[in-house]
């Protein structure tokens, strides 16, 4: 049996000391972080982003990443959305006694797999040890400071009739992905989830088009939550078209076989944007050479019809009204 | 996706509903039964493709909707028993009883879990020999069978830890109370689809030869329904009522007699009580007695709370397919998915849910 985490790793003793100078920090040091100081102390001027975000994923590790990435990926794109540059990210860890210190250390290397990719680095941390029962194997909670570099307002309530609606991808996948391990669903078509950082994607979009107006990676809720946000705070309309929204045939079929809906499904990888038509071309075209963003697609516009509504063109050509999802879809999936 | 597609076919659908209006002379009223086709016709925006004409009700068809007060009361009485763990359909847990719901009786401290299948409950008996594990067996003629497998299964495997609390329930019985009530005045059904592919046509037979309403048995697929109405309207047109199957690729006219033999083994036929139509004879299913040892209502006497029924809510003539959900007073106001008066509005199969989720706020 390997080394497991005892209560002790917590308590500020030698072993909490050897703990997070072999297990923790080797793989992210920096030199803000070498200081090992009560806090980080950062020279930034400028607009700040700043953000925070829990993770209590079940399982940690999952089809194409785990906790360690989705606690990087999550506050590096919630920071992006907002027009943000990522710099700085805290990481605080609340483990469970008796988690296998592998298992934390293949965590740790996935936070710095992820943050050297998106290139943040992890300023401050923290760790607490719960006792057996008081948590489940391993939660994380990122906070993540940024810069706003261009002059864009970017937010869900500029979202403007006449504005293309453009995704970066296909829907649904890292929900499913969770779902099927979680479960034990064992689908003949495996699906893997598309946690990724966006910044880099993100970054390409704004230095093509200043009319950007919303951004947002439709994580909890799904595609259907962020377009209803959008419609509600900017007081638009917005129409979607079933038939151009990437579906890959992994998550149609989980969710042919659950009932459920991909557009309630939960995504780490993916953004909705809203820009002008005139602009719209060049957007999908810069998003399209990034590789979280093949499948960009334009889905839709939005429109002075129907406000605070979310209306979808069914495949069969009716339509119908994309609503809020209600209650809890799936669960503990980020 | 293979075999779902084709019956998404765009072109396809739009020439049904191009004959439906042609075909179409005078007014029709038809009933869905099942919850699954109500959802199917609400998400694809099924009505708006036929003439105003043709009225389409929704019928009793959700397993969860019509579960009465009392049983739901059992099963959170339960809950609250030390020791037992029970397993459910996620459907189930927001569902208000009398006084509470069974989400609530988890977070006063049940040990309430959501399983995908009856397998997933005998599952929880295996690997947890020391507790008592009692499957919610909340259900029509399609879960019924996979109950029956998993207490055979139980049997062989001498698991001693798993119990059933069976309120599975039987269509046929349902739609024909719906008939001699005659309050809303059928001229055709969709037949469920999934329930048939079980129990076959037979049942129906007697719908169309004694109340002369046309049936036609549907899958779940826009191109599914549409050719149903459409089979159904040239019925009513040509003032006949018979039986037809428009779901062939999953529905034979015998059924599957093994899921039959299966139920016949396990269940006998027992009186019923469903919400919004009452205590209905032979409609419901129980334990024979050579399982009774499953049989959790016997095993564990609980003391249940006056059964009481929510103000105003009217999930009872909705289930009837008296009024639609946008005539419910409560409807889209005091209740909402979120805050769901009536079980209705909590099942995915639920009409208020459909019709609520999916834009028929406004009727």
């Amino acid at each position: 049996m390997g080394e497991k985490i005892l209560l002790a790793h917590g308590s500020g003793s030698r072993l909490s000391h050897d703990l997070i100078s072999k297990v923790l920090a080797p793989s992210i040091m920096n030199p803000v972080l070498a200081r090992m100081d009560d806090s980080a102390v950062l020279s930034m001027s400028g607009k700040l982003a700043f953000t925070t975000d829990s993770y209590v994923v079940n399982p940690i590790f999952f089809p194409g990443g785990d906790i360690g990435r989705l606690a990087v990926c999550g506050t590096v794109n919630d920071l992006s959305m907002s027009g943000a540059r990522p710099l700085y990210i805290s990481l605080a860890l609340i483990i469970e006694e008796g988690l296998d210190i592998d298992d934390l250390r293949q965590v740790m290397a996935s936070v710095k797999d992820t943050a050297v990719e998106a290139g943040v680095q992890i300023v401050t941390g923290d760790t607490k040890v719960v006792d057996h029962g008081k948590a489940d194997r391993l939660f994380i909670n990122t906070s993540g400071i940024g810069l706003i570099e261009y002059g864009t307002d970017i937010s869900g309530s500029n979202a403007r009739p006449g504005d293309k609606i453009i995704l970066s991808g296909g829907i649904g996948e890292h929900g499913m992905a969770v779902m099927s391990q979680r479960e034990g669903l064992h689908l003949s078509l495996p699906v893997t989830s598309d946690c990724a950082p966006l910044n880099h994607l993100v970054s390409v979009m704004l230095s093509v088009s200043k009319n950007i107006h919303s951004l947002r990676d439709p994580t909890r809720g799904g595609l259907a939550s962020t377009l209803n946000e959008f419609a509600k705070q900017s007081d638009v309309g917005i129409t979607i078209e079933e038939d151009k929204i990437p579906v890959c045939d992994g998550v149609r079929g989980a969710c042919e076989l659950l009932g459920l809906d991909p557009l309630y499904i939960a995504n780490e990888g993916k953004l909705v944007a809203t820009v002008t038509e005139v602009d719209s071309g060049k957007v999908l075209s810069a998003m399209k050479k990034n590789k979280y963003a093949r499948q960009a697609v334009v889905i839709g516009e939005v429109t002075t019809e129907h406000r605070g509504r979310v209306v979808m063109k069914t495949s069969i050509g009716s339509s119908r009204i994309v609503d809020m999802p209600v209650g809890e879809i799936l669960p503990r999936i980020c | 996706m293979k075999f779902i597609d084709e019956f998404r076919d765009p072109g396809l659908s739009r020439r049904l509903a191009d004959k439906i209006a042609q075909i179409s002379t005078r007014p029709a009223r038809l009933m869905e039964f099942c919850g699954g086709h109500t959802v199917a016709i609400m998400r694809n925006g099924i009505r708006q493709l036929l003439p105003p004409h043709i009225e389409m009700l929704s019928g009793p068809g959700c397993p969860v909707c019509v579960t009465a007060n009392r049983d739901i009361d059992r099963a959170i009485a339960l809950s609250q028993v030390p020791g037992l763990i029970i397993t459910t359909f996620g459907d189930m847990l927001k569902v208000p009883g009398s006084y509470s719901s069974l989400q609530q009786a988890r977070a006063a401290g049940g040990d309430i879990r959501i399983v995908y299948s009856t397998q997933d409950a005998l599952q929880a008996a295996r690997v947890n020999p020391d507790r008592l594990v009692v499957f919610l067996g909340v259900g029509f003629e399609t879960t019924a069978p996979t109950v029956a497998s998993a207490v055979l299964q139980a049997e062989r495997e001498k698991i001693d830890n798993f119990y059933i609390l069976c309120h599975l329930k039987m269509t046929p019985p349902a739609m024909r109370a719906l008939l001699e009530l005659g309050e809303t005045h059928l001229n055709g059904i969709i037949c469920p689809g999934h329930v048939s592919t079980i129990i076959g046509t037979k049942p129906y037979q007697a719908y169309a030869r004694d109340y002369g309403v046309a049936c036609v048995v549907a899958g779940f697929e826009p191109v599914d329904i549409l050719q149903a109405v459409e089979m159904l309207v040239q019925q009513i047109e040509d003032g006949i009522a018979r039986v037809d199957i428009a779901y062939t690729r999953g529905v034979r006219p015998e059924g599957n007699i093994r899921a039959q033999d299966l139920m016949n083994d396990v269940f006998d036929t027992t009186d019923a009580c469903w919400r919004g139509i009452g205590d209905i004879s032979k409609s419901g299913l129980s334990l024979k007695n050579k399982y009774s040892r499953y049989d959790a209502a016997r095993r564990f006497e609980v003391e249940l709370p006056p059964v009481r029924e929510h103000a105003g809510c009217r999930c009872g003539e909705i289930l009837r397919g008296v009024i639609r959900p946008v005539d419910c007073g409560l409807f889209g106001k005091a209740c909402t998915p979120e805050n769901p008066v009536g079980p209705c509005m909590v099942s995915s199969e639920g009409s208020c849910a459909a019709y609520y989720q999916y834009g028929a706020h406004d009727g």
